[in-house]
């Protein structure tokens, strides 16, 4: 397999094309509004909590495949986990997407893993990012967050 | 650069784009093709046959001529020029004053002087929403912009009107994303003192007639001044400064095969002369009292600290190198490959194209989307193939919420371009394409 196409795998543009979650939470507990300077893709994520538990999440915005399929994905995973367990993940996620995972512990990452492949694009490690950045700032209680700090350097050239 | 130029990639023609892929690779020639004569006057592309650059828009590459220029001046003339009293400061004074005299011949301004270098374009409209906007306007003046401005024709403006209570009107588009003259001579009138306006859209490569709106704004609104970003036009097509009869036209060196770091500003005398400074510091001054001081005469008013000799010298010769080739030239093969990319791209089902469709109020800019891949994507997978291109909303936000779409995708070429970059650049489209068909 390419580095591309471990980068857009089959179940990657199936979230792009469907993504699971891609709604308003009426009644949500906390909502946050990502966004990437770089490209202005934006995600909205809200959360709802029962106490320290996650028990919905969902997400709406505009973005590229991976940003999209990243945040469909981290949907469906955090669903039912303590905020504890969450933050975990992300940092995890974080590991994984930026490399410095062995193969055996992406493979534990369960469906997670097919956002592996962003660590062979520093440049996508902010879009695949975005939203858990967003999810992590709603579990803080904090506002609108920005990758624009995530991953290497870039600036906005003409 | 070593990967892709690693990989067998060559400067090939597409021979059936309609033909159904496998997978998601495409045919491609072994070998990369013989690079060609242009292409080996830049260092760059000539090391990198199978490097498909299509970003020129963002910044152009730089030919040998340029880098021998700026490293003969290190190595044979360089000192601080205006200070020393001595040869080598002499001569390094004299290449700074030539360099400023070439540039200025190349633009179409008599007057020298009142070519000021800068860092660049966003350095020059800083400049000038500074020095003459905090000086000259005030509350319940109007500023006009357009909504095709990149972010440094519009950012600057919008933060002094906000400072000094002005109002911001932003001139609408046609849908094809031309200034919408009618709409423009509507919002002109005795509150106007800015109309500001890019020569070239970098975002859409829509080509202004600047002489017309400017005569627009003369007989509409007297007391307003004209400020032109230039960035996009002086690379690519003949500009005559002084023919376009604006009060300031900002320009960047490194778009026009010039280094980073060096642009510049051609302003009005009388207006330069009644604006204060913009920096203050070294070279500026004229007399430094205690309890005041008095400034050095156009252009050394605005040009504080040392000059950036070296790329005013690289400059310099990058304007030798574009009218050896004649800037009628220039934008003849652009032209070109603007009508190639113009007709494969829009042959490919599911591709759109922005901007005007007469390609003559164009320069060779094209903004475009695949179906509803994102540009970002579409740009990732044209990385793989060598082929780079911009993705993203351009540093025109405001012109991306006009037009309706979060981002495009941006290819644009220069006088090193040829069909293979086209027909690389259609590759990629095509293999993207299939990649995320379904």
């Amino acid at each position: 397999m390419s580095n591309l196409e471990a980068l857009y795998q089959e179940v990657i543009l199936d979230h792009n094309r469907k993504p699971r979650n891609f709604r308003e939470i009426a009644n949500a507990d906390r909502h946050v509004e990502g966004r990437n300077p770089l490209c202005g893709d934006q995600v909205t994520v809200w959360v709802k909590l029962d106490g320290d538990k996650v028990t919905d999440v969902s997400f709406k915005g505009v973005g590229c495949a991976v940003s999209k399929s990243s945040a469909s994905i981290m949907t469906q995973t955090v669903k039912g986990k303590t905020v504890a367990e969450t933050k975990q993940l992300f940092a995890k996620f974080h590991d994984m997407v930026t490399g410095k995972m062995t193969d055996a512990e992406r493979e534990a990452m369960g469906s997670l893993a097919a956002l592996g492949g962003v660590s062979k694009f520093p440049l996508r490690v902010k879009c695949a990012s975005l939203a858990w950045h967003a999810l992590k700032s709603a579990l803080d209680g904090g506002g609108e967050v920005s990758t624009e700090n995530e991953g290497p350097a870039q600036t906005q050239g003409a | 650069m070593s990967k892709r130029s690693s990989m067998a990639k060559s400067r090939q023609h597409v021979e059936d784009l309609n033909r159904p892929s496998v997978g998601h690779t495409l045919p491609r020639a072994p070998e990369p093709p013989p690079v060609s004569p242009r292409r080996r006057d830049f260092p760059m592309l000539a090391a990198n046959p199978a490097l498909f650059y299509l970003d020129s828009a963002a910044t152009s590459q730089k030919p040998r001529a340029v880098l021998d220029a700026m490293r003969a001046y290190y190595e044979k003339d360089n000192a601080n020029p205006h200070r020393g009293a001595y040869d080598l400061s002499a001569r390094s004074t004299q290449k700074y004053l030539d360099a400023r005299e070439r540039v200025a011949d190349f633009l179409g301004v008599v007057d020298t002087s009142t070519l000021i270098f800068t860092r660049g374009t966003t350095e020059s409209l800083n400049l000038v929403a500074t020095a003459w906007g905090r000086t000259n306007l005030s509350k319940g003046d109007e500023v006009v912009v357009t909504g095709m401005e990149h972010h440094a024709n519009f950012v600057p403006w919008q933060q002094v009107a906000i400072e000094v209570g002005a109002k911001l009107r932003i001139c609408p588009l046609t849908p094809d994303g031309r200034i919408d003259v009618d709409a423009l001579r509507k919002l002109l009138g005795r509150k106007t003192r800015v109309v500001a306006f890019s020569h070239v859209s970098n975002a859409l490569g829509t080509i202004n007639p600047v002489a017309d709106i400017t005569q627009l704004v003369r007989d509409k609104a007297s007391h307003a001044i004209v400020v032109v970003d230039g960035a996009q036009a002086a690379p690519h097509i003949r500009v005559r400064v002084d023919e376009l009869g604006v009060d300031f036209y900002a320009f960047s060196g490194h778009k026009m095969l010039g280094p980073m770091g060096i642009g510049g500003l051609v302003g009005r005398r009388e207006l330069l002369e009644a604006m204060p400074p913009y920096q203050t510091g070294g070279d500026m001054i004229e007399f430094v009292g205690d309890d005041k001081t008095t400034w050095n005469v156009v252009p050394h008013k605005f040009e504080a600290g040392t000059p950036n000799v070296a790329d005013a010298v690289g400059l310099a010769a990058a304007c030798d190198y574009l009218d050896a080739i004649g800037i009628d030239a220039v934008r003849a093969h652009e032209l070109d490959l603007l009508t190639l990319i113009t007709r494969k791209l829009g042959a490919i089902q599911g591709v759109k194209l922005y901007g005007p469709s007469d390609l003559n109020q164009r320069s060779g800019v094209v903004s475009f989307n695949v179906g509803d891949i994102h540009p970002h994507d579409l740009s990732t997978v044209l990385d793989q193939e060598g082929v780079c291109i911009r993705a993203g909303h351009h540093c025109a936000q405001p012109l991306m919420r006009r037009m309706n779409v979060p981002a495009t995708a941006r290819a644009s070429v220069y006088v090193y371009n040829e069909a293979a970059d086209v027909d690389a650049l259609v590759r990629g489209v095509v293999r993207a394409k299939a990649m995320f068909a379904h």
